[in-house]
């Protein structure tokens, strides 16, 4: 093998790049026939540098990744183009050929750490199997190499963990295997797509810090592929901003942020909820202080247990959570997975019952309901899912979908409910041509937005939005997020906002609780807390937020959704 | 679209199937590279396909107008023409009372392939129901009727018609009605758990949270999108329910003597395997095919759906 890792370099730039790619194109082969992913981009990646790819779904970004490393999926072709690894070719090499390289010279970090490892093999032998592959070690000296490694990677305990399975280890901590995976062999280069995606945010930070670590001691270079321009701008020397498979704009981090040339970019980095933490959102209740207290949502108390079969021991989801929202204004429940933020909207919801605690919703109470008051309170309260696509019944028209809950209600008449349901269509900005489409053939951002017309066709008073934003590219989210605050404002909403992304409930809400573990650890007006946090947690939240490393330019437009300040 | 989101894992909720996105990132992969394929089918044409379809649709044609295909009776033997080896005459020969092979495959389809209709029939409708309320009532209903599909489950197919039979007595009927009962554990089971899968899924939750109540919820959505993989085994079990009437009859237990039955003609024509072994050979070969065809059609339809 004539490639080798290059050694570690400090500060000083050589000639050549570890990567050089140039005219790359990739198209997919489907039934429609072949579609070109990626239009003859450049670009190079020079040694310790970390290069980020960032786009939006369908940018071409994890292609080109992929293409790199040879890992296309089937119908995917590399149409032409050179890849040079370490100045050598590599484009168009066979499979046998790049496991030579793969893993050696250039590796990568999955996106999603759960599905990545063997579940059958300890997590000791799959390190040791890279060192096995490539004959870098044998029996028990690739084994404490593994554990070494282990270490490396910040895992407490490695001779232990080392002997465990997959199942036994948290998200975090099996992405760090699958880092130590990636760095055993020092290559010269490490793609990671979409390495903290599936990840908390307070993780994310800890698994980005060690790639930046590991990338400093051993002077290895990262494509990084992410859809996050926070976690972009923190973590790259160099950006790429993909769009359509073209290369909008390349360059240092900070000058693109600072002054970006291309309108899509302009776009994206006003958009990205993150980078622009600056924003202020002006009240939609402009007397907020004022009159007597007018709480739509009253929750005290409130405990939820989950029986585990019957036994005694149960799992206490929610432990005395309490917090109050003024009609009219958005209040965020915040929290990592596991916190209790969708047990505490589910019961407010009333799709389940409390075990302990009072929940008043518009003045009804949910502790013991009868039937007509969950009645009553599903014409009040309408939920929007995180997942548009698993929210609206695929076998049924959108003019269904919006139409299904007037159906449940009294009876009205045919031509009645036609003209709400295209009023409520409008009411969120769709064409009235999609009514008779299904959710399959509209767009994520469209299908968001069908989900929020079904939840208004009631005229409801409290909309639940949990994580609504979440699944969508920045620019769509931003376009949702507008929606919806004109919807507030012109309506009279009251949002129940969850979210795990700090930066939008910044960007949206009034008041806020921050969950952890199933209690309240903090609450009060999102200015308040996110200024001056009392807890550790929420301030450990907060400072994981990525994006604070180039602070928005005062002078830059603000995006759409908010007014002055 | 699809494709560029196949590439993009981290959006994995482009699958136009729910249950796909519910378990994130290898669902994803599977259910968006699956159907790239699979709609590739229609532009491709398949041999095999097209042949289970003409042949299908051979066998439909005799059931419905076999006077189109021959002149000859079904019932009735021409005097002389005892056990006749294939000719232009007899293009399949004639049994040990003169009537001709041929006729008697030809008239039988309709007994064959209305029976294996009402057999799958009845398992659709008894199964779903089942399935349907196991699924969605859950609780100590679902374990009960659950555990009774497993007894059903436990007993061998044959074992458990020819029981049926004993107690409903001989006929085309009652033969299809044991057929039937046999399919009924498989639908249930396979309803069920589409069920409980569409049941947790966000769409029919939020159909709860628009104030539907359970019945109209079960209707508008739980039932149409289980029910797609039932189709696929529908079919599946066309074929099954043909060859196990075909075993009854074989073995007495379905239509009477003179019914041209395809079992009961394999059946007759045992005794003259040694002399006349095209009386045996002609019709087992049309349940083969017949068979083999609704497997293949049924397979196609199953990879459509995905």
């Amino acid at each position: 093998m004539t490639i080798s890792p290059v050694g570690r370099l400090e500060g000083t730039v050589l000639p050549s790049p570890v990567l050089d790619v140039s005219g790359l194109t990739i198209s997919y082969r489907d039934q429609s026939g072949t579609r070109t992913a990626v239009h003859g981009i450049d670009f190079s990646v020079a040694p310790g540098e970390v290069v980020a790819l960032v786009g939006e779904s369908g940018s071409g970004k994890s292609s080109t990744a992929q293409a790199i490393i040879g890992l296309l999926p089937e119908n995917g072709r590399l149409e032409s183009g050179s890849i040079r690894l370490n100045r050598q070719e590599i484009a168009g090499w066979p499979q046998k050929r790049l496991d030579g390289i793969r893993g050696s010279v250039i590796s990568l970090v999955p996106q999603d750490p759960g599905n990545s490892l063997n579940p059958v093999k300890t997590i000791g032998k799959q390190v040791a199997e890279i060192l096995i592959i490539h004959g870098k070690a044998t029996g028990a000296l690739a084994d404490a190499r593994a554990i070494e490694l282990l270490e490396r990677v910040g895992l407490n305990q490695p001779a232990l963990r080392a002997k465990q399975y997959p199942h036994e280890l948290s998200g975090g901590m099996k992405q760090r295997v699958l880092i130590a995976i990636a760095i055993a062999l020092k290559p010269s280069l490490i793609i990671a797509d979409e390495p903290t995606s599936a990840l908390d945010v307070t993780v994310q930070k800890h698994i980005l810090d060690l790639i930046d670590e590991l990338r400093r001691e051993y002077g290895t270079a990262v494509l990084l592929v992410t859809h996050d321009l926070g976690v972009a701008a923190d973590r790259s020397d160099r950006l790429i901003v993909l769009r359509q498979g073209r290369i909008q704009e390349q360059g240092p981090t900070a000058d693109i942020l600072a002054n970006p040339q291309s309108a899509y970019t302009q776009r994206l980095l006003a958009d990205a909820p993150s980078l622009n933490i600056r924003q202020r959102r002006v009240a939609a209740v402009a007397k907020l202080t004022q009159g007597e207290a007018d709480d739509i949502i009253i929750v005290e108390g409130l405990v939820q247990d989950f029986g585990l079969g019957g036994k005694d021991k149960g799992l206490r989801a929610l432990d005395n959570v309490s917090f109050r929202v003024r009609r009219g204004t958005t209040h965020a429940l915040v929290g990592e997975s596991g916190s209790g933020k969708t047990t505490t909207i589910r019961t407010v919801a009333a799709f389940q019952k409390p075990t302990a605690g009072k929940v008043i919703v518009d003045g009804l109470d949910l502790s013991a309901p009868p039937r007509e008051t969950l009645r009553l309170l599903r014409k009040k309260i309408q939920l929007v899912y995180q997942n548009p696509f698993g929210s609206l019944d695929p076998r049924q028209t959108i003019a269904g979908i919006v139409e299904e809950p007037l159906l449940n209600f009294e009876p009205m008449a045919r031509a009645k409910r036609t003209e709400i349901v295209a009023s409520t269509i409008e009411k969120v900005g769709l064409p009235l041509d999609v009514l008779q489409r299904r959710p399959h053939a509209l767009s994520g951002g469209q299908r968001q937005r069908v989900a929020i017309a079904r939840a208004l066709v009631l005229d409801p008073q409290i909309l639940i939005l949990d994580e609504a934003v979440s699944a969508l590219d920045v620019t769509v989210q931003a376009q949702i997020l507008s929606l919806l605050d004109t919807l507030q404002r012109d309506l009279g909403l009251t949002y129940l906002f969850v979210s795990h992304d700090l930066a939008v409930v910044r960007q949206i809400s009034d008041t806020v609780s921050v969950l952890n573990g199933g209690k309240i650890v903090e609450s009060g007006a999102v200015e308040e807390v996110f200024e001056h946090p009392q807890s550790a947690y929420t301030r450990e939240l907060i400072d994981a937020i990525p994006g604070k490393k180039y602070p928005l330019h005062a002078s830059r437009p603000i995006s759409t959704n908010s007014g002055n300040i | 679209m699809t494709i560029l989101d196949t590439a993009e894992r981290h959006r994995n909720i482009d699958s136009p199937n729910p249950l796909d996105w519910i378990s994130p990132a290898p669902a994803a992969e599977v259910a968006i590279r699956v159907p790239a394929k699979a709609r590739s089918y229609p532009i491709r044409i398949q041999p095999g396909l097209v042949l289970a379809c003409i042949i299908l649709a051979i066998a439909l044609l005799w059931a419905v107008a076999p006077g189109l295909f021959t002149s000859y009776d079904p019932v009735q033997g021409l005097p002389g023409q005892q056990l006749k080896a294939p000719s232009v005459l007899h293009f399949l020969g004639t049994d040990a009372l003169g009537r001709d092979l041929y006729a008697r495959l030809v008239y039988g389809a309709v007994h064959s392939l209305s029976g294996a209709i009402a057999a799958v029939a009845i398992g659709l409708f008894v199964g779903t129901a089942l399935g349907v309320v196991a699924g969605s009532v859950g609780g100590w209903i679902d374990e009960v009727i659950m555990r009774l599909v497993d007894v059903l489950l436990s007993i061998p197919v044959l074992l458990l018609s020819l029981s049926i039979i004993i107690l409903l007595g001989f006929g085309t009927v009652n033969a299809a009605i044991a057929v039937g009962f046999t399919s009924i554990a498989s639908f249930a089971r396979l309803v069920r758990s589409e069920v409980v899968s569409v049941r947790r899924s966000e769409y029919v939750e939020a159909a709860f949270g628009s104030g539907g109540t359970f019945f109209k919820v079960l209707w508008r959505h739980v039932l149409p999108n289980s029910l797609t993989s039932v189709i696929a085994f529908t079919a599946l079990q066309v074929g099954s329910a043909i060859l196990q009437l075909s075993t009854l009859g074989f073995l007495g237990y379905g239509a009477p003597p003179p019914t041209p039955e395809w079992g009961l003609l394999i059946a007759e024509g045992r005794n003259y395997i040694a002399t006349a072994w095209w009386l045996t050979a002609a019709p087992g070969i049309v349940v083969v095919l017949v068979v083999l065809s609704v497997n293949r059609v049924s397979q196609a339809i199953g990879r459509a759906q995905q």
